[in-house]
């Protein structure tokens, strides 16, 4: 064993990486809720997120374009969930696992000619004489444009939800629908926004691994990462700060146990393979233990209106 | 019980009706299982290259169908039988963890055949059939020993299986031939398919200084990373990879189960088929090594081809004596070559590689 191989810097630098399509994901996915709308299809739209970049990202020769596309298609098919679930009635539990499967074999009819061609580069952004900060420098600012896009993203939904009357308002939505219909707000369109920008967020977080992070196309490429996100979400009880330390800490995992593994730990793999899914659930599981008065932490975070289907009788 | 009953009268009933589409009567119906996609690239995309090869031999005559992405254990049950029970005549399984779900249903299905890729359970209706990708391993890690600098090999495992086992002793042994200073680092990755993992595995074996990436997991994930990070070696894993020649990739192990297929699918049409274990190497041809590119300096490559050749002609054999096991215990003597039955079987290390096999 020699965990001196393992060189701290890089391995958080990795885990920024290796991070940031599910922060993307889980991001939009919290919004969704926080509006009352549970969308399980985050895997579907990743991946239709991921092919749709790739695509758009190789026909121009621009990343820039492909991500613009990877965000329009994965809104593009929330739009589907959204107009199932809030003008159709439909179960949302059941559209959004429909949509996950949709999703994959949308995402495989469109990537039939792009097996196995490479993606235009990405460049990491240049920040000079910051880069060559020890430690500090080879960590923060090595990446590309996405991870602090993602990073800012994070802050200002966190800012939105806290500070603004939107925010006000879509949290409004989510707790209690009538009273929100009653007050004058269209909890529809709130939600079916809320919905398209949970589509873009997952769809970004998709053309992230098949443009950057892979980087290359191939059939069911997000490999699970969706519902990672939905795991999340909850892990962080709604609140986008707590999201980015969640994806953080299930990204650290990830690539600590691989560096683990390569340095020669002595812990059997399975345990260091499980562990970030195992740390997920058990962080779940103290969630959702019951607090004083009896009530779930988790249940008391959750929107109260989390997967209710509106309906405006007048 | 009645219920059970009735559920196994049905069964009999479809196992007795697609017996007799197995005379002849009407196309025959071949099915596929595959554990991935069939666009990964890799193992699963040859595989598929094998069906599309039986349709092209056929014609009209036959009628294949597959399922893609099957998951490993009791999913895999209910997707082959869902496959027998649809009629098809003849089905091969394409991963070694569809095994005992592809024993489970024969036995529920003695009419229909099945053909089970790298397994080790026979039957009557069963077969098993592999390829000896370990000779193909010898050949990357003659050229892996040759190129690293670093002398550090990465190799990104799956799963503990003996067959996975083989290759990382195959690879192993060759490289330490040539270099004795070389070093394994094995990441076992516990999935046949998950870019975004293979990737992030490559990443960690490359900055902790590997320059020599071999892969035993399906997608072209790898090859991306190492080419992303530049000077790194890989190989094409199961397919030819050549979209990523000359650099990173340099050579590439290529599984051919286009003539198995025709032959066995030949063979129910006749209604010669018999249970049998097949595991062929580099010689019948089930087993290429792909054009061994450019970045590879032309003595490396000549050896390689030389040892290649003696692989092919059976005057060589990988695991040659001496040789020990990783705990020191003597296996091979001098000049003794190992028997299928230990290879099969191969649940160890040989001498000098560092780290533990998971059980």
């Amino acid at each position: 064993m020699d965990l001196s191989a393992i060189s701290p810097t890089l391995l958080l630098a990795s885990l920024m990486v290796a991070a940031t399509p599910i922060l993307l994901a889980a991001l939009g996915e919290l919004v969704v809720e926080k509006s009352g709308v549970l969308n399980l299809g985050v895997e579907g739209m990743m991946i239709t997120g991921a092919i749709c970049g790739f695509a758009i990202a190789v026909e121009t020769g621009s990343p820039v374009f492909g991500f613009i596309a990877a965000a329009l298609g994965g809104a593009l098919l929330s739009l589907i969930f959204g107009l199932l679930t809030q003008y159709l009635l439909s179960n949302q539990v059941a559209t959004g696992l429909a949509l996950t499967l949709f999703g994959l074999g949308l995402s495989s009819l469109l990537g039939q000619g792009y097996v196995g061609i490479r993606p235009p580069a990405v460049e990491k952004l240049n920040f000079g004489p910051l880069a060559d900060i020890p430690f500090i420098g080879r960590v923060l600012f090595t990446h590309d444009l996405m991870v602090y896009l993602t990073l800012a993203l994070c802050v200002g939904t966190w800012a939105v939800l806290k500070f603004t009357r939107a925010g006000l308002i879509l949290r409004a939505v989510g707790e209690n629908h009538d009273a929100a219909h009653a007050l004058g707000y269209k909890v529809v369109k709130v939600r079916l926004l809320a919905i398209m920008f949970g589509g873009a967020c997952a769809g970004l977080g998709g053309a992230y691994l098949s443009l950057i992070r892979v980087p290359q196309w191939t059939e069911g490429m997000t490999a699970g990462a969706g519902w990672i996100a939905l795991a999340i979400v909850v892990f962080a009880s709604w609140r986008p700060l707590r999201v980015l330390l969640g994806a953080y800490l299930f990204g650290g995992v990830t690539v600590l146990q691989l560096n683990l593994q390569a340095a020669g730990l002595a812990i059997p793999v399975e345990y260091l393979s499980m562990s970030p899914y195992l740390i997920t659930i058990a962080v779940l599981v103290i969630m959702s233990a019951p607090r004083k008065g009896g009530k779930a932490r988790a249940s008391l975070a959750a929107p109260a209106c989390l997967g209710r289907a509106f309906h405006a009788s007048h | 019980m009645k219920r059970r009953t009735i559920l196994a009268g049905a069964v009999a009933a479809l196992a007795l009706t697609t017996g007799a589409f197995a005379d002849g009567h009407a196309k025959t119906k071949v099915g596929f299982i595959f554990v991935g996609p069939v666009g990964d690239g890799g193992w699963t995309y040859e595989h598929n290259q094998g069906r599309l090869a039986v349709e092209a031999e056929f014609g009209d005559k036959v009628e294949t169908i597959f399922q893609e992405s099957v998951p490993e254990g009791a999913d895999a049950e209910r997707v082959i039988t869902q496959m027998a029970l649809s009629g098809a005549d003849l089905i091969f399984t394409t991963s070694f963890g569809y095994m005992d779900p592809t024993n489970a249903v024969a036995a529920k299905f003695p009419k229909v055949k099945f053909e089970h890729a790298t397994g080790y359970k026979r039957a009557d209706n069963v077969s098993t059939y592999s390829a000896r990708f370990y000779e193909g391993r010898a050949v990357q890690g003659h050229i892996a020993g040759k190129m690293t600098k670093t002398n550090k090999v990465g190799y990104i495992a799956s799963f503990p299986i003996p067959e996975v086992i083989r290759g990382i002793n195959a690879a192993y042994i060759h490289a330490k031939k040539v270099n004795p200073d070389v070093e394994f680092s094995v990441v076992w990755a516990y999935t046949w398919f998950d870019p975004a993992k293979e990737a992030d595995a490559a990443t960690a074996l490359i900055e902790q200084g590997a320059d020599v990436i071999l892969q035993h997991t399906d997608s072209t994930a790898p090859q991306a990373a190492a080419q992303k990070a530049g000077n790194v070696i890989t190989f094409g894993q199961a397919s030819d990879m050549s979209e990523y020649a000359p650099m990173p990739r340099v050579s590439s192990i290529i599984d051919n189960w286009a003539p198995y297929y025709i032959e066995r699918v030949k063979a129910v049409m006749d209604g010669t088929w018999e249970s049998t274990d097949t595991w062929d190497g580099i010689g019948p041809g089930m087993v290429g090594i792909g054009e061994i590119s450019d970045a590879v300096p032309a003595d490396v490559k000549a050896e390689a081809l030389a040892l290649k050749d003696s692989l092919a002609d059976g005057s060589y054999h990988p695991f040659t004596g001496p040789l020990k096991k990783q705990d020191g215990s003597d296996w091979l003597a001098e000049g003794e070559t190992a028997d299928d039955g230990t290879l099969a079987g191969m649940n160890f290390y040989v001498e000098g590689i560092t780290g533990d096999i998971p059980n």
